[in-house]
């Protein structure tokens, strides 16, 4: 069921143009702060511009700056991990120091402080959550390694004289991946909840631009007035999205992981 | 032992916090636009730009103006804030009492609400509590935190009217109490200010419910499932078998030894609720850190967001090392290791 929903999410955010019934920046003065209804399903902003077709143009925002940046964090921490855990030494110590350190800093807060620094794009957003992200997956494939790594496998794999690249890569990378793929999918809603909290208080993606996280900021403005649909449709596609996730993770952990079933 | 334990994990804690102020230091660096193009105004010559860059060390070496921003950091001296005209230590120092007061009242919310569920929930498994705790849970984890305070907004003041409006702390029309610890409810109570106390409470309830529920859900899964580890053990099933009530049983025993465990997840939950501060002071007008970092923001001040990381960030390393202690304290065993 949650996996039909992730998949929904993505056709939806693949074919936006084609399915959104309005020009998400259109203005249209005459439509102005409209109620839901017939002709705009979730009704209209200030500018008439129409929910529903600003919120599924949105999706593909918020899913590809989450997805780049789960892809850009989880290919560092396969490096770094890899290296970390089959290495040791030296490189394990200022691998594990540098991880320490930015996990020092709640990841919000320092996702806050690179958009800041780097400057609002989205590209920025990605670069930051991705940062935040890196050290998630470097410590979980680093103790991965260290367990597969004394297999007797790959023992034997170095025994017949592979290089060392090969059995990290080859051999032991493959069978770290079912704990990776479960982190990964947890990891999206989170980046999804990050993303729309950093354009939530301006950082990040700017208006006009569609984000789910920035229309409901704008949408914040009308709760004196009473106008509930701006503000509530695009956190409800955020909670929904990441809700999503969150289930799959959890089903994929239940069958990649039967240890932690019903924890 | 418990001392080399305390002595140990304070100096591990120190190259923590050098490498805080390296990131910190290297976000101060990397901003857009030269800080000494922003200090010397829109009407500066290049002249004066070049004056400004010597007075302010940004023609020195990197590692230079590292050693300078440290030192700097350890005398307190973080910047001058651009909005408010006065140092950015000032600025937070004025803030934490309200940052803290909200952070601390979510807390309570949390830990009122998170324990008792995830014991009956462990307890009762099965049951309904545990189901529509799971849920809660589910949707905790799920829901933006602005959003929800925004529902919450919707709901108890716009359509039912019976919260006060999203204007911080005080009524308008209520005098702050004096001045103690800064946090208006706790310095009302001390002081006898009731129209106070009654207005501060009035305010906090809608902000600290918002906060606390969204990190509820992940103390509620802790003591869930250390509750029935617990409920599993051996010296349960004695004291089961030694007849003792249920409730001393559950509420003397297990709870008791199932709340070791949950002060590990505090640290985290320490986190979580410094970011999610920022987004409901922002939602609430309350006047604390986050809000004050948000609108430094919106006036392209971004030197005042740096210091709040770097702040947010040492207290959180310390934060995380007084539960590491405490935990140490409380569980003997964690010292041997």
């Amino acid at each position: 069921m949650a996996l039909g929903v992730v998949a929904l999410l993505i056709l939806v955010a693949l074919v936006a143009p084609w399915i959104a019934p309005y020009d998400p920046d259109a203005p249209d003065a005459e439509a102005a702060l409209q109620a839901p209804g017939w002709r705009h399903w979730l009704g209209t902003d200030l500018y008439g511009r129409d929910q529903l077709s600003r919120i599924i143009h949105a999706s593909r925002v918020d899913l590809l700056v989450a997805l780049s940046a789960t892809a850009i964090a989880l290919s560092a921490g396969i490096v770094f991990g890899s290296l970390s855990g089959y290495r040791g030494g030296w490189t394990d110590q200022l691998v594990m120091r540098a991880v320490d350190t930015v996990q020092a800093f709640p990841s919000f807060i320092l996702a806050m402080g690179i958009t800041a620094a780097l400057g609002n794009s989205t590209a920025n957003v990605v670069v930051a959550i991705a940062i935040t992200h890196v050290p998630i997956y470097t410590r979980l494939i680093r103790g991965e390694m260290l367990r597969l790594r004394e297999m007797e496998y790959a023992e034997a794999a170095r025994t017949v004289g592979n290089r060392e690249r090969r059995v990290v890569f080859y051999h032991l990378l493959p069978n770290c991946f079912p704990p990776v793929i479960v982190q990964a999918t947890l990891a999206m809603g989170f980046a999804i909840l990050t993303v729309a909290a950093l354009s939530f208080i301006g950082l990040g993606i700017q208006p006009p631009a569609s984000e789910w996280g920035a229309m409901t900021a704008e949408g914040s403005g009308y709760i004196v007035s009473g106008e509930w649909w701006i503000f509530l449709f695009p956190g409800l596609a955020i909670m929904v999205t990441v809700l999503a996730f969150n289930l799959v993770g959890d089903a994929l952990r239940d069958i990649l992981d039967p240890r932690m079933r019903g924890v | 032992m418990l001392g080399w334990y305390v002595a140990k994990r304070i100096l591990l804690a120190i190259p923590t916090l050098f490498g805080v102020t390296v990131i910190t230091f290297a976000l101060t660096y990397l901003l857009p636009g030269n800080p000494a193009l922003v200090k010397a105004g829109p009407l500066a010559t290049p002249e004066h730009i070049r004056e400004m860059e010597r007075q302010m060390g940004l023609d020195q070496p990197v590692v230079v103006q590292y050693g300078r921003y440290v030192t700097g950091v350890l005398r307190g001296d973080l910047g001058e804030s651009s909005m408010t005209g006065r140092p950015v230590l000032q600025d937070l120092m004025q803030r934490v009492p309200a940052t803290l007061e909200l952070t601390l009242a979510s807390l309570v919310v949390a830990v009122l609400a998170g324990v008792p569920l995830g014991v009956i929930a462990a307890v009762r498994r099965d049951g309904i509590v545990d189901h529509v705790s799971r849920l809660l849970g589910v949707a905790g984890v799920a829901m933006p935190t602005f959003w929800t305070g925004l529902l919450a907004l919707y709901v108890f003041f716009y359509a039912l009217g019976v919260a006060p409006p999203p204007l911080g702390r005080l009524d308008n029309s209520v005098t702050p109490p004096m001045t103690i610890t800064g946090m208006y409810a706790f310095d009302a109570l001390l002081t006898g200010h009731w129209r106070a106390l009654g207005s501060a409470l009035h305010q906090l309830v809608l902000p600290a419910l918002t906060l606390g529920f969204s990190v509820m859900a992940p103390l509620m899964r802790m003591v869930r499932a250390t509750m029935l580890e617990v409920l599993e053990s051996d010296y349960i099933k004695a004291a089961w078998a030694a007849g003792l009530p249920r409730r001393t049983v559950i509420y003397g025993d297990a709870l008791r030894n199932c709340l070791i465990p949950v002060i590990t997840i505090l640290g985290v939950i320490f986190g979580f609720l410094m970011a999610g501060n920022v987004v409901v002071e922002v939602v609430f007008a309350w006047p604390g850190i986050g809000n004050y970092a948000v609108t430094s923001l919106m006036s392209k001040d971004s030197g005042p967001i740096q210091s709040f990381v770097l702040f947010v960030a040492v207290v959180y390393v310390l934060v995380n090392l007084a539960v590491d202690v405490v935990y140490g304290l409380v569980d003997p065993r964690i010292r041997l290791h």
